[in-house]
C-alpha cells in the first residue's frame, strides 16, 4: 500500500502539486487521471522518486520515502517496477536482455536460473518468441509488452505506468489494459497507473484519482464514477459523445 | 550564473561517477564495449588522419627549409618534433572531440530524451556511475590510440619525404633520431590522458543533462564539441607552460 499525505511540489514560482493525500492499495489497479498540465507526471514522478518535493510525506507500506537511507532507498527502488509512456527500453540490448536487466543488476540467480524467469515472464505478457529481436525491430504495442515484463520479472511491490496506452490502437490498448490488471490481481502488486484513456478508466479503474491545478478534485472508482455529479469529473470524463451516451445509458439503467 | 551553476554541476557529476558502482559482472561488459565503441571504433580514421597529416607535415617543412645550410635531416627532425609534441596528442585530440564526443553526447542524449535514464534511476541504479564511469576506463587506453597515431604519423612523413625526393631515407631516420628527448613522450602521454578524460566527461555532462528532444540532441552534441575543445586548447597550453618551460 501506499499512502501519501499532503505532498506539494513546486518548481520555481509554480506550485504544481498542492497538498495531495490519497492512498493506493496493494492488489488494485489504481489510476491517477486528469488533464494535460494536472501534475499528474509530477505527481508519478514524486512517487518514484524521481523528483523530491518540498511538502507532505509518501509511504511505502509504512516506510516513509524521504526518511529512508540511501541505501533503503536504493533497496526500495529496487522493489518498483516501472512502464513508462515510451517503453525506455534500452535500445542497445535484445529484448530478452531488456526483461533481464533487473535480475542482472540486484540477484545473484546463475545464468540459467535467470534465462527461465525470462522466458516465463516473456510468456507471461505472450511475446515467447521475441527474446532475439532488437526493441526497434518490435511494434508499439509489443514495445510496451516487453516494458510489463521488465517491470515484473524481479516480482516488484510496486508497478507504476506512465500513459500505458499512448500510442497503441484501442484493440491492442485493451490487451495491455487486461495485461496490467491480471498481473496485478495476480501478484497482489500495488499498481498506479497515469492515464487519461477513458476507456482505461471504465475497464480498469478499481481506484480513481483525479487531479486538477495540481489538487486532488475527486476520487473514486469505475462504478461510482458513473454517479458522480462534480462537473469537473464529469467535463472530463464524459466530453464526447460517445461517453455521455454510455452514462446516460447507466444512469437510465440504474434509476 | 549559468556558467557557475554548469561548473557546479559538472564537478557533482565527477563525484558522483565514483559513488555507488555498478555490479562489477556488468560493469566489466560496459567497460568493453565502450572500448570496442571509443578505442577500437576510432582507429581507423585516426590511422588514416595520422599518416597524411605526417606526410603534409614533412612536405611543408621540406619545401619551407630548403636552405643548403640547413641539413637534410632536420625535415624528420622537425616531423617527429611536430607530431609527438602537438599533432598527436592535440590536433588528434580535438578530432576525437568530434568523433568520440558527438557519440557519447549523442548516445546519452538519446538515453535522457527516451526516458532510459529515467529507467535506470527509478530501477535505484546511479546512472552516472552506469553511463560515464565505462567511458572513463575506457579512455584511458586513449594513450594506446595516441602511440598508433605518433608512429603512422612519422611513418607518413618518412613515406612523403622518401618518395616525394625531399631526402633520402637515411637522413629522415637520422633526422627522427636527433635530439631524442625521451621527455616529450611523457610530455604528450600526460596530456592525453588529461585530454582522455576531457573527453569521456565533458560530452557526458552535456548528454547527460540535456533537456529537450531529438533537436536538442543534436545541439547538445555541437555544444559538446566546442568545450571539449575549447579545455583541450587551454590545457594544452598550460601543461606546456607548467611541464616543458
Amino acid at each position: 500500500m501506499i499512502e501519501v499525505k499532503e505532498l506539494q511540489k513546486s518548481f520555481g514560482d509554480a506550485h504544481v502539486l498542492k497538498g495531495i493525500t490519497t492512498s493506493f492499495s496493494k492488489g488494485k489497479t489504481n489510476l491517477i487521471i486528469g488533464q494535460s498540465g494536472s501534475g499528474k507526471t509530477v505527481f508519478l514522478k514524486c512517487l518514484l522518486g524521481l523528483f523530491e518535493y518540498e511538502g507532505g510525506s509518501i509511504a511505502y507500506d509504512g516506510k516513509i520515502f524521504s526518511k529512508l537511507s540511501e541505501d533503503n532507498k536504493r533497496d526500495l527502488r529496487a522493489e518498483i517496477g516501472m512502464v513508462f509512456q515510451g517503453s525506455a527500453l534500452f535500445d542497445s540490448m535484445t529484448i530478452a536482455e531488456n526483461v533481464m536487466f533487473p535480475l542482472r543488476m540486484f540477484t545473484k540467480q546463475s545464468k540459467s536460473e535467470m534465462n527461465d524467469r525470462v522466458d516465463f515472464v516473456l510468456n507471461r505478457v505472450n511475446l515467447a518468441d521475441a527474446h532475439h529481436k532488437m526493441p526497434n525491430e518490435a511494434s508499439g504495442g509489443m514495445q510496451k509488452r516487453v516494458a510489463i515484463a521488465r517491470a515484473i520479472v524481479n516480482n516488484p511491490k510496486y508497478l507504476f505506468c506512465d500513459e500505458p496506452n499512448s500510442g497503441l490502437d484501442p484493440k491492442t490498448a485493451i490487451v495491455i489494459d487486461n495485461l496490467i490488471q491480471e498481473i496485478t490481481d495476480e501478484y497482489q502488486i500495488t499498481t498506479v497507473i497515469n492515464s487519461h484513456d477513458m476507456n482505461s478508466v471504465m475497464e480498469i479503474g478499481e481506484k480513481i484519482v483525479f487531479l486538477k491545478n495540481g489538487f486532488k478534485e475527486w476520487e473514486g472508482s469505475k462504478d461510482t464514477i458513473f454517479k458522480t455529479d462534480n462537473e469537473a469529473v464529469t467535463d472530463f470524463v464524459y466530453s464526447s459523445n460517445l461517453f455521455k451516451k454510455v452514462r446516460k445509458m447507466y444512469l437510465d439503467e440504474n434509476n | 550564473m549559468q556558467y557557475l551553476h554548469n561548473i557546479g554541476s559538472y564537478f557533482l557529476m565527477l563525484a558522483e561517477m565514483f559513488r555507488k558502482p555498478t555490479k562489477w559482472s556488468v560493469m566489466k561488459q560496459l567497460i568493453l564495449k565502450d572500448i570496442d565503441d571509443l578505442i577500437i571504433g576510432s582507429l581507423g580514421i585516426v590511422s588514416f588522419i595520422s599518416f597524411f597529416v605526417g606526410g603534409v607535415v614533412t612536405i611543408q617543412t621540406a619545401l619551407n627549409v630548403d636552405n643548403p645550410l640547413i641539413p637534410k635531416y632536420l625535415v624528420g627532425f622537425a616531423t617527429r618534433q611536430s607530431i609527438v609534441l602537438e599533432f598527436a596528442p592535440t590536433f588528434m585530440s580535438i578530432i576525437m572531440a568530434g568523433k568520440v564526443g558527438s557519440f557519447i553526447t549523442s548516445s546519452i542524449g538519446t538515453m535522457r530524451v527516451t526516458e532510459q535514464i529515467d529507467a535506470l534511476e527509478v530501477m535505484g541504479i546511479n546512472s552516472i556511475n552506469y553511463l560515464v564511469f565505462p567511458k572513463f576506463i575506457a579512455l584511458m587506453l586513449y594513450p594506446f590510440v595516441i602511440s598508433i597515431a605518433m608512429f603512422l604519423g612519422i611513418l607518413g612523413g618518412m613515406a612523403a619525404c622518401v618518395y616525394g625526393g625531399f631526402s633520402s631515407l637515411e637522413d629522415y631516420i637520422v633526422g627522427i633520431q636527433t635530439d631524442f628527448i625521451p621527455f616529450h613522450i611523457t610530455y604528450a602521454f600526460i596530456k592525453t590522458i588529461v585530454f582522455a578524460f576531457l573527453l569521456a566527461t565533458i560530452p557526458s555532462f552535456h548528454g547527460y543533462y540535456m533537456k529537450g528532444g531529438a533537436l536538442e540532441v543534436g545541439k547538445a552534441s555541437t555544444t559538446a564539441f566546442v568545450w571539449t575543445s575549447v579545455f583541450i586548447i587551454l590545457l594544452n597550453y598550460l601543461l606546456t607552460q607548467m611541464l616543458l618551460s
